[in-house]
């Protein structure tokens, strides 16, 4: 094999390459609190006494979880201009990630709401707090404790899922190195010098969850 | 009894059940219960497990919904829509057998938050009731602390203060002692004898006869959902009148 390394592209392209990454970054996090949104609102509407609402989460849920989501992504750019709902890229894969990242959030979070003791329910209502504020004083943050791993992996995989989004073109780093590949053919030095941010990034974020973790979830359990 | 004499002692009482009914599917868990509290008053729950005691006692704060029947708590006739109950459980504390504090708020929080968020006062009030009681229960100094840093007897006295916070009318106490340590059950009961002789209207599932012989007016005995007998303590363990109640006893004093 006489392939020659040259990085030269990629040095080049580093300040272009960096600020990608930040914008994955950014992709990545309000992808994420979309997701917590959808995440803690679907649970309440999975239990809701109103039945229609109870269908419509468990058939969301379903519809996003057996889908494929670069069609889904593909759905939202391509396919809601035609009913006059037009994003740009970089909003459409925001919500791309928030309703497919929310999607997995609501059967992880509800499985952290079971696993809470019904006596801790009980007590609250005993003490005359509503329903709703049961559940969000009460049940919420052990919940939330309880399936932090499982909400932290998934987070990780929504991070690296915003490298899809580079198919509408939304700024990320997937979309950004594959211009630099495109003008330079320097297919190995991009993708390794990508990959290695990617890594970066995961890793960063499962530092932010650790480090979130730490701090709210900060009393003691037996 | 005649009836209108029934009617009048019925609307002085504190909680009354008349010919309450309660099913669980199929399965009739409370059969015919009548049962008056005066304010005041003591009343020990007992018999053997799986007797309704209680589901009985959780029908009065509607955990457990009852299908025929009626009761009454203070003037309020508990029905099943959200207005009543509610009104219900700002007047009815309950203890729970396994504490059930909440682990994520510390000591002080397990007790402002339903004074907070279900009766509105400001969190200075709140927290100025909840030392008090805190303190009542001889638990002052952990106020900082989280549930899982305090023994079973402690978790369980922070458990009677937090339901005192809301100033019920009435405490209803379910198994109060049997997840405990026998070395912490001591310290249950004495704050449990204390809040009886400030006047506190009690209704106590407990196996603890020892407490039940010190406090209590009356003694009702259970049996496949219903209520077998009942009678003031001394004639309740002295003269048993039913068989089954003297069956239980036999057993339950026979192991203490």
């Amino acid at each position: 094999m006489n392939y020659t390394l040259d990085f030269t592209p990629v040095i080049e392209g580093l300040p272009n390459l960096l600020l990608a990454c930040l914008g994955t970054f950014l992709l990545a996090l309000c992808g994420m609190v979309l997701a917590i949104v959808i995440g803690i609102g679907g649970v309440i509407l999975r239990d809701s006494r109103f039945k229609p609402l109870r269908w419509l989460v468990i058939g969301f849920v379903e519809v996003i979880r057996n889908t494929p989501f670069l069609v889904q992504i593909f759905f939202i750019y391509f396919a809601l201009p035609l009913a006059g709902i037009r994003l740009d890229p970089t909003p459409t894969a925001i919500l791309a990630l928030g309703i497919n990242g929310g999607a997995y959030a609501i059967e992880i979070i509800r499985g952290g709401v079971q696993s809470i003791s019904k006596g801790q329910m009980e007590a609250g209502l005993a003490l005359g707090l509503h329903k709703a504020q049961v559940f969000r004083f009460i049940v919420l943050k052990p919940a939330l404790r309880a399936i932090f791993p499982s909400l932290t992996s998934q987070f990780v995989l929504l991070t690296l899922s915003t490298s899809i989004a580079s198919a509408i073109s939304a700024y990320e780093l997937t979309s950004v190195s594959q211009r630099i590949e495109s003008d330079s053919f320097r297919s190995f030095e991009v993708y390794f010098t990508v990959t290695l941010f990617y890594l970066v990034i995961s890793w960063l974020m499962m530092r932010i969850f650790a480090l979130f973790s730490a701090r709210y979830f900060n009393y003691p359990v037996k | 009894m005649t009836q209108a004499s029934m009617t009048t002692s019925a609307a002085q009482a504190m909680i009354a059940m008349e010919r309450v009914e309660k099913w669980y599917g199929a399965f009739q868990a409370l059969h015919d219960i009548n049962l008056s509290v005066r304010a005041g008053e003591k009343i020990v729950l007992c018999g053997p497990s799986g007797s309704g005691k209680s589901t009985l006692i959780r029908c009065i704060n509607h955990l457990e919904a009852y299908q025929k029947g009626e009761i009454r708590v203070g003037g309020t006739v508990l029905g099943h829509e959200s207005k009543t109950i509610d009104a219900v459980r700002r007047e009815v504390g309950m203890v729970f057998q396994q504490f059930n504090l909440f682990p994520h708020l510390t000591i002080l929080e397990n007790c402002t938050l339903a004074p907070i968020r279900s009766l509105g006062l400001s969190k200075a009030e709140a927290q100025g009731r909840a030392r008090k009681l805190l303190e009542r229960v001889k638990i002052a100094e952990q106020a900082e602390k989280y549930p899982a840093q305090l023994s079973g007897g402690q978790q369980q006295r922070v458990a009677i203060a937090r339901a005192l916070c809301m100033q019920p009318k009435v405490m209803l106490f379910d198994e109060p002692t049997s997840a405990l340590d026998p070395e912490m059950v001591k310290e249950v009961l004495d704050t449990m004898i204390t809040l009886a002789e400030e006047g506190m209207t009690m209704i106590c599932v407990t196996h603890e006869m020892g407490f039940a012989r010190q406090v209590a007016d009356r003694v009702i005995f259970m049996a496949s959902g219903a209520i077998v007998e009942e009678a003031p303590p001394a004639e309740f363990f002295t003269n048993p009148r039913h068989e089954r109640t003297r069956k239980f006893l036999g057993e339950i004093l026979g192991r203490h």
